[in-house]
């Protein structure tokens, strides 16, 4: 059977409004032979209704009849693409400010971002504040796409330009793998093929890059984190003492027999058995969901965690994370929220706001203690319940919350804990 | 060691994830059941996700009474084969009671009074999430829909202002009266689910597989005759060897030539096919947006 053991890539569009990232993603789809003939039937006369000259790629994303009146992305779009080599699950995101929530909500899952430029415009504001947060949801690999080169004369000189201005920008950032690639989304200018434009560019398509990036593991598999989501009891004649603990294992590898510890009782006990509906494991490492047995008789439920003994996150009611914040309602100092961390959800009540982010300077500005939409941010935290917290550059799940709005119920902040 | 899964593997345990989550963050969940492959491998994944227990919530089929025998047939079977509990709301049913009125003409199809059968099943039941077996690959409003898609008080969906999904972090909080949609297999395609089948073993309807029957062409689609369908004069019946991409109600399902008589032979058609697997379906073909707009009213 054919792609039956294929790796998974995610990657992620962010940039600016109107610098192509929909287009580039028509434009890989189309090139690499992913798009279905109805789908591009559908999508050439719709451009020919609106009158516009040629095929817009960016209709094969930008389905909303919003987006296709307004012409612009307002929520992510997931494509889905695969070559011999890997599988994509690709996040087209917006690029207009007022829908930054939705960039987040597609790069917060992403081993790659794709960040384009409009080659006229060079870094823009919003450019800036997409790397910050890729960097901040530590998305392992950046690529910078100048795209629209072909309205710039495939000009190397531009392109060095703007490849030196990005670069020093993102010194500031903690980002290490920085890749470079001119294109024209438009033409397909090095999307899947080589350009005849760009000679002086010896680097390797986007397509190529995709397909050949190293992608280690997003997962951290040395410290043994598994929370429980849901104690799995039977009652029947069959099953009638099982107590199961099923989840996702959130890192670290854990095996039958290991001695383990339970938080927050700080109770000891020994794996019996990892199970699943296919029978039993020996040993489970994330993102797997199995059902864990213990030895001793104790009551978890959801919201606990299974540890090692020798290596167990920080057990805190006082927490400092990095937040993006996303809703029209500013958020307030000393305001409550409730927020989600693993599976557990307690309340949490904000403390101080240490400092904003500028995202043109990246200046830390300790005097606004107002956190507007879109506003980056460290802050203090008190909850009403210890969280069982890593620091989100170790691990990703662990590391990750959200607030909500207990009033209106909305999602209302990320945040990475420091 | 290589601790790495593949994507088959991977989408298994994101699924499983999702509906776990479902039964831990809602109060009365239920899983909408059509008899095609999509919500097969959901309720398939959730008797998994609960293993050795039963499912924690039931079946949900609304059935338009226009289907292909088959189809029930199966949808028994499958129903007993997991253990799970079946509900049904009867379109029928509406029909007579005045609820809905039944289009007329040659391309009358019930398909879209399903919408206000289930807004009126999910109210009576009071549940507050309703699990469905949509894919984002299926269509470009699909593409853009959440794993917890949320509804107001209406049913409605508003695409304009979802709520941010980050992580695997889900925010199932609602108000009084709303509830939930969610899409545990938002990530699979067409493909993987074929894959994903055909290495769990488990047993499909026989409409999917290449067979015998009548069928004539409308519109370009080639669609299976039956009573249900009201001819046009011009329209002729004849017997080819087709197969189902996609089961729904008869009226809106269209056939495909086909000569793939095994899940392996399904999976390469799959994999080569130019034509997506809506390309039949004769509900999103009435304007560029009415996937978009029948899901705002609260469609599946
Ligand atoms: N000349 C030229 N035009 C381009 C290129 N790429 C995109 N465009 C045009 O730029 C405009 C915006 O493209 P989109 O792909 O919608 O931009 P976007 O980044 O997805 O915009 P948002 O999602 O709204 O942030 C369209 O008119 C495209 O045709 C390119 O390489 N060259
Ligand atoms: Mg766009």
């Amino acid at each position: 059977m054919k792609n039956l053991s294929s790796e998974l890539l995610r990657f992620t569009t962010a940039g600016s409004v109107d610098d192509g990232k929909s287009t580039l993603i028509g434009r890989l789809l189309y090139d690499s032979k992913s798009i279905f003939e109805d789908q591009y039937e559908a999508v050439k006369s719709a451009s020919e209704r609106r009158g516009e000259e040629g095929v817009n790629l960016a209709l094969l994303t930008d389905g909303l009849r919003a987006e296709r009146e307004q012409g612009i992305t307002i929520d992510v779009a997931y494509r889905y693409f695969a070559t011999p080599k890997r599988k994509f699950i690709i996040a087209d995101t917006p690029g207009h400010t007022q829908y930054t929530r939705n960039m987040v909500t597609g790069a917060s899952t992403a081993n790659v971002a794709l960040v384009l430029v409009d080659a006229r415009q060079g870094v823009v504001e919003q450019t800036r504040r997409h790397a910050i947060i890729a960097s901040l949801l530590q998305i392992p690999h950046l690529v910078v796409c100048i795209n629209k080169m072909d309205l710039v004369d495939y000009s190397q000189e531009k392109y060095e330009e703007i490849r030196a201005e990005f670069e020093q920008f993102a010194s500031k950032l903690d980002v290490h793998d920085i890749t470079f690639i001119p294109i024209s989304a438009l033409n397909g200018d090095n999307v899947v093929d080589r350009s005849q434009n760009t000679g002086w560019y010896e680097g390797a398509t986007l397509l190529y890059y995709l397909e050949h990036v190293h992608i280690g593991s997003d997962h951290n598999f040395i410290y043994a984190r598994f929370p429980v989501q849901y104690v799995i009891r039977p009652y029947n004649d069959e099953f009638h003492d099982y107590r199961g603990y099923a989840g996702r294992v959130a890192g670290g590898v854990l095996k039958k027999g290991d001695k383990v510890m339970l938080l927050p009782s700080g109770f000891s006990s020994t794996i019996e058995k990892i199970d699943t509906a296919d029978g039993e494991i020996e040993e489970a490492f994330p993102p797997l969901a199995v059902t864990i047995l213990l030895k001793d008789d104790l009551d978890l439920s959801r919201g606990d965690m299974i540890v090692r003994e020798n290596n167990h996150p920080t057990v805190s009611q006082d927490i400092e994370l990095m937040i993006c914040w996303f809703h029209e309602r500013p958020m307030q100092l000393h305001g409550k929220y409730e927020i989600r961390h693993t599976t557990q959800s307690v309340r949490c009540i904000v403390q101080d706001i240490q400092y904003k982010m500028d995202v043109n300077t990246l200046h830390r500005n300790q005097e606004d203690k107002m956190l507007k939409m879109n506003d980056i941010a460290r802050i203090s935290i008190r909850t009403t319940k210890p969280l069982f917290v890593d620091a989100y550059r170790k691990n990703r799940t662990t590391g990750s919350v959200i607030l909500i709005d207990e009033g209106t119920n909305e999602t209302v902040a990320a945040g990475m804990v420091i | 060691m290589n601790y790495r899964l593949n994507h088959l593997r991977e989408l298994e345990s994101e699924s499983i994830f999702i509906l776990r989550e479902v039964a831990a963050q809602f109060d009365n969940p239920v899983l909408l059941f059509s008899g095609g492959k999509d919500s097969i491998l959901v309720s398939y994944l959730a008797k998994k996700a609960f293993y050795p227990a039963r499912m924690p919530f039931p079946l949900l089929h609304i059935d338009t009474g226009h289907n292909f025998t088959e189809t029930i047939d199966y949808r028994d079977r499958w129903v007993k084969d997991i253990g799970a509990r079946l509900l049904i709301g009867s379109v029928q049913e509406a029909i007579d009671r005045g609820l809905v009125t039944e289009e007329k003409g040659y391309n009358a199809s019930r398909n879209f009074l399903q919408t206000a059968v289930l807004l009126e099943a999910l109210e009576k039941g009071k549940f507050d999430a309703a699990i469905g077996g949509a894919r984002r690959d299926e269509e470009k409003a699909r593409a853009k829909e959440r794993f917890f898609s949320h509804r107001d008080e209406f049913g409605q969906w508003d695409p304009k202002n979802q709520r941010p999904e980050l992580w695997n972090l889900f925010n199932g909080r609602k108000h009084f009266g709303e509830h939930f949609r969610v899409f545990p297999i938002s990530n699979w395609t067409e493909l993987d689910v074929w894959q994903y089948l055909a290495q769990e073993h488990v047993p499909l309807p026989g409409l999917y597989f290449a067979h015998r029957r009548k069928v004539f062409f409308r519109d370009g689609i080639l669609m299976a005759d039956s009573e249900f369908i009201p001819k046009r004069p011009e329209e002729k019946v004849a017997e080819m060897t087709v197969r189902c991409r996609t089961i729904g109600d008869v009226t809106c399902t269209g056939v495909w030539e086909s000569i793939a008589a095994t899940i392996e032979d399904i999976i390469e058609e799959v994999a080569a096919s130019r034509k997506t697997e809506r390309g039949g379906r004769t509900d999103d073909k009435r304007s560029e947006t009415a996937m978009e707009d029948r899901k705002k009213d609260g469609y599946f």
